[in-house]
């Protein structure tokens, strides 16, 4: 684990990894686009609705994928103190944002036809405008503090805090009466979705995966190259004011 | 051509299918771009600083401004 901790190291792994994760995203989302919109049937009941499900359901689990592998990120950084840890909480932050926004959006553009309503205050849906609440927030945190470790560990903080929130959204379906339908995919059993639905959107799934896996990794290596601007820049303040109080 | 209109409809749900497909290509592509082009920035300007002082230079400057703090101090 700590073999990675190292950012030169870690920058040799993403220049290998980033063109692999570009290709397959590049040939994942060709592939499941055509199945989303051509070679799969329209539902029974929703017709041809049932397209907006290969981008939304698959921008719901990204959004709770992010999330989870942001507290897991601020959990290592809080216990070991993995200098890589908070660099990839705080780059995974705005990738999981978006992808709430747009499950959100297109559950709303959903919701319009099928349920009539765009909106509803029911526990699935709310919690997960709570997800994009606790995105932003981590956000607007890791950037509230003129030392940036103290900005990453209250972000750390509401990372972990906010993760009750995670099995919450994933349960709401169950726990309690909502207009949400439950989970066909991973329940106890057969998933139960066509095949002919599946496929469609689990190549959308890991064509979402594989750019989450690219825009992830340049982040990290663009928030890399900032840390270290700033500490040349610091070290610059510091001797330059050193040479006056001299002088 | 009628089959390639049929498929613009959308069955009558052209108005929510179309723009669940659009904004989430604009969301991930904009996301996308701006990563690249914010770590592009950054590692222009960290080349641009290193080329001007050679490296490591930064960390001892740092560490003799550190020494020599704490040797005023005593």
């Amino acid at each position: 684990m700590h073999r990675f901790a190292n950012p030169a190291r870690f920058l040799r792994l993403s220049a290998v990894l980033l063109p692999w994760f570009a290709w397959a995203t590049a040939l994942l989302t060709a592939i499941g686009l055509y199945y989303a919109l051509f070679a799969s049937p329209a539902d029974y009941q929703q017709g041809e609705t049932v397209r907006i499900m290969y981008v939304h359901v698959p921008a719901a689990w990204m959004g709770l994928f992010v999330y989870t592998n942001m507290a897991i990120a601020s959990a290592v950084a809080l216990i070991w103190k993995h200098p890589l840890a908070d660099v990839a909480a705080k780059a995974s932050a705005p990738i999981g944002a978006a992808f709430t926004f747009l499950c959100l959006v297109t559950g709303a553009l959903w919701g319009k036809p099928m349920w009539g309503t765009w909106w509803a205050w029911d526990a699935r849906l709310t919690s997960m405008l709570i997800l994009l609440f606790l995105y932003l927030g981590h956000m607007a945190l890791v950037n509230a503090f003129d030392d940036p470790t103290r900005g990453a560990k209250a972000a750390a903080i509401l990372a972990l805090a906010g993760f009750i929130n995670v099995p919450v959204i994933k349960w709401s379906v169950d726990w309690w009466n909502t207009l949400h339908q439950p989970a066909s995919v991973t329940r106890v059993g057969l998933p139960a979705i066509d095949p002919s639905m599946l496929v469609p959107l689990l190549l959308m799934a890991v064509a979402f995966t594989t750019y989450f896996g690219t825009v992830l990794l340049l982040r990290i290596r663009s928030e890399i190259a900032a840390q270290k601007l700033r500490n040349i820049r610091m070290a610059q303040v510091r001797s330059a004011g050193h040479a006056r109080s001299a002088a | 051509m009628e089959q390639i209109s049929a498929f613009f409809e959308m069955g009558g749900y052209a108005g929510f299918v179309w723009p669940s497909y659009v904004l989430t290509a604009v969301v991930m592509v904009a996301l996308l771009v701006l990563s690249l082009r914010e770590m592009r920035s950054n590692e222009s300007q960290l080349r641009a600083l290193e080329g001007n002082r050679p490296r490591g230079a930064a960390r001892r400057a740092a560490a003799r401004a550190a020494e020599e703090t704490t040797e005023a101090g005593q």
